[in-house]
């Protein structure tokens, strides 16, 4: 399996990530490089083998279902790039 | 009399006991060393007023019986730590400016323990690599130096923590691992360096990087520091969903200088073609010295080693892409503006993310999307049962394990981040713990033929590092590792 420029840009835009055209290229030379020395693992044969979910035995925990947590509006837009009106602000989504 | 700055954490914490000197005073000592060590570039965020105020308490709580078990110890904290109030970066232009409004657990507990902060140490972005040089805001420099007078990388990801410990810059640092992150680092800069098991230490506000595999653990001078300060970052918290209910044992005592008995794992998977003649030798002497203190020497085989290092390059960019895909310009940190929402995400990820990450990020999106999954997602974790299970069947026969921490001592600038996979290959033995959440631990043990640190690698059972510091502290023993750096960068400055 070898990926070439247009799957870059098809995976880049998968993963929202602007690639100016002339980085298409070295990229995909990157990729093809990591993705053909991870093939080797086609080598070892995992008939029946369950894939691993969790290093931990354990069960994931479950507890009440109660508020724990809330009125934190200011503390979570702190940080934002645009905040108005007690909101996140965004460009424009529908026309 | 001996600086202020050269105690260890157990030293320094009898001292101030005994009132020799005050938090104040040894807090001041550091932040001292921290301004004078500037030019390593460890110090993404100094915090000194923070610093003395936390020192002051220190002193007033010893003053009324009340002192934690690390009180008026200065510590540097890993950049990906969130710190209420502090810049918080991962070492990443897509967090410009971003201040947490809340604590991570693990600084949470230092904190509530007494430790003083210094301020936040530089990483590998996003905690991905190997040398610290991805971080945005510049490499750091390893303060030791070899013969040849040339810059080392201080090894990655932890790397700012390793250089300000390792260069008397603070006494204690947390580091995160993932793949071998507080480890190779810590071998690198003549540190003790523990990863503890999956699940020990409370990942909940740390920034997340491949969230199977990340774990919290401490980098100290010495196995008894690194004790000390993994007793106060471990414990149970209902807020990381995969952080186990189980009571956190005083490692301090566990170091016990007996290990006689024990059965020590070597496997031979790990004497790969192509490691340093130093590092076998290294190795071997390691060997010699668990005979020498009463243990066992089992030779054992961990079969699917080879396969540890592409198997984590599959499952931790797949873990990654999935990670980052919360930093989109709206919440938090950067962003560059576009005609529509998804211009201005790919403009905001484009300009955020360097070029490693913006690989990994491609990597895992890759062996994520639809036709691939099953071939290398899928295969990759089966393959990783198989790892886990060689672990297992090891851990029936032996107590621990003792192997080389990293294939070479720290490397020159520039010299791997041509080809990712030569930078990659610098995980080679510390990959498979994380793949299986066992324990392992990086303990100096000698200096390479060029002046530089070298570290051995002991690997545990689940739950069982009481048995890894125990057996690192004899490692640290035999080697009478002693050699620090010469403090160049003071005479630059």
């Amino acid at each position: 399996m070898s990926v070439d420029t247009k799957t870059v840009a098809r995976i880049a835009h998968l993963a929202r990530l602007r690639l100016p055209e002339d980085k298409l290229e070295p990229m995909a030379g990157e990729l093809n490089r990591v993705l053909s020395w991870v093939e080797q693992l086609s080598e070892v044969n995992t008939d029946n083998v369950p894939p691993l979910t969790s290093v931990v035995h354990a069960r994931l925990r479950q507890r009440d279902d109660v508020v724990t947590d809330g009125d934190r509006r200011d503390d979570v837009l702190a940080n934002a790039p645009d905040a108005q009106n007690g909101f996140f602000a965004v460009p424009k989504v529908i026309e | 009399m001996t600086s202020l700055t050269d105690l260890t954490i157990a030293e320094a914490l009898a001292a101030l006991d005994k009132g020799e000197f005050t938090a104040r005073e040894l807090t001041g000592a550091y932040i001292a060393e921290v301004e004078a060590g500037r030019s390593l570039n460890a110090f993404t965020t100094e915090t000194p007023e923070q610093a003395l105020a936390m020192a002051d308490a220190a002193d007033a709580a010893r003053k009324a019986g009340e002192a934690g078990p690390l009180a008026g110890i200065p510590l540097a904290i890993k950049d990906l730590f969130c710190t209420k109030g502090v810049l918080t970066t991962a070492s990443s232009h897509i967090l410009d400016g971003f201040t947490p409004p809340y604590e991570s657990t693990v600084t949470s507990n230092l904190w509530r323990d007494g430790a003083v902060m210094l301020g936040t140490v530089s990483l590998d972005e996003f905690a991905m690599g190997s040398s610290n040089e991805t971080s945005y805001y510049g490499p750091v420099e390893n303060p030791w130096r070899a013969g040849d007078g040339k810059s080392r990388v201080p090894g990655g990801s932890s790397g700012g923590s390793a250089t300000a410990v390792a260069a008397r810059l603070a006494l204690g640092a947390t580091g995160t691992d993932t793949g071998g992150s507080i480890r190779q680092p810590a071998s690198f800069c003549g540190l003790a360096g523990i990863k503890p098991t999956y699940g020990r230490c409370s990942r909940w506000g740390i920034i997340a990087f491949a969230s199977s595999l990340d774990q919290a653990g401490p980098l100290a001078r010495t196995v008894e520091d690194a004790a000390i300060l993994l007793g106060s970052m471990a414990g149970f918290d209902p807020r990381d969903s995969t952080s186990i209910d189980r009571p956190v044992p005083d490692y301090r005592k566990a170091l016990t200088g007996d290990i006689r008995g024990l059965k020590i794992g070597i496997p031979a998977e790990y004497r790969m073609e192509g490691t340093p003649a130093e590092i076998i030798e290294l190795w071997d002497r390691g060997i010699q010295w668990m005979k020498d203190a009463g243990a066992q020497i089992v030779d054992i085989s961990l079969p699917h080693t080879q396969y540890a290092l592409a198997t984590y390059y599959v499952v931790a960019p797949a873990e990654a892409s999935s990670n980052l895909a919360r930093y989109d310009g709206v919440r938090y940190g950067l962003r560059e503006p576009g005609n529509n929402l998804i211009e201005m995400y790919e403009n905001t990820r484009g300009a955020g993310f360097g070029h490693e990450v913006q690989r990994r990020i491609l990597i895992g999106t890759y062996v994520l999307s639809a036709g691939y999954y099953d071939a290398y997602y899928l295969k990759a974790q089966k393959v990783r049962t198989l790892i886990a299970q060689d672990f297992e069947q090891a851990f029936g026969r032996v107590d621990a394990i003792l192997t080389p921490t990293a294939p070479s001592a720290a490397f020159v600038p520039g010299e791997k981040s041509d080809d990712p996979i030569s930078m990659y290959l610098n995980d080679v033995f510390t990959v498979p713990a994380s793949l299986a959440g066992i324990p392992g631990m990086s303990v100096p043990a000698g200096l390479s033929a060029d002046g530089l640190p070298l570290g051995l690698q002991i690997l545990g059972r689940p739950f069982e590092e009481e048995t890894v510091l125990r057996v690192g502290q004899m490692v640290e023993k035999a080697a009478r590792f002693d050699a620090r750096p010469g403090a160049w960068w003071k005479e630059a400055a």
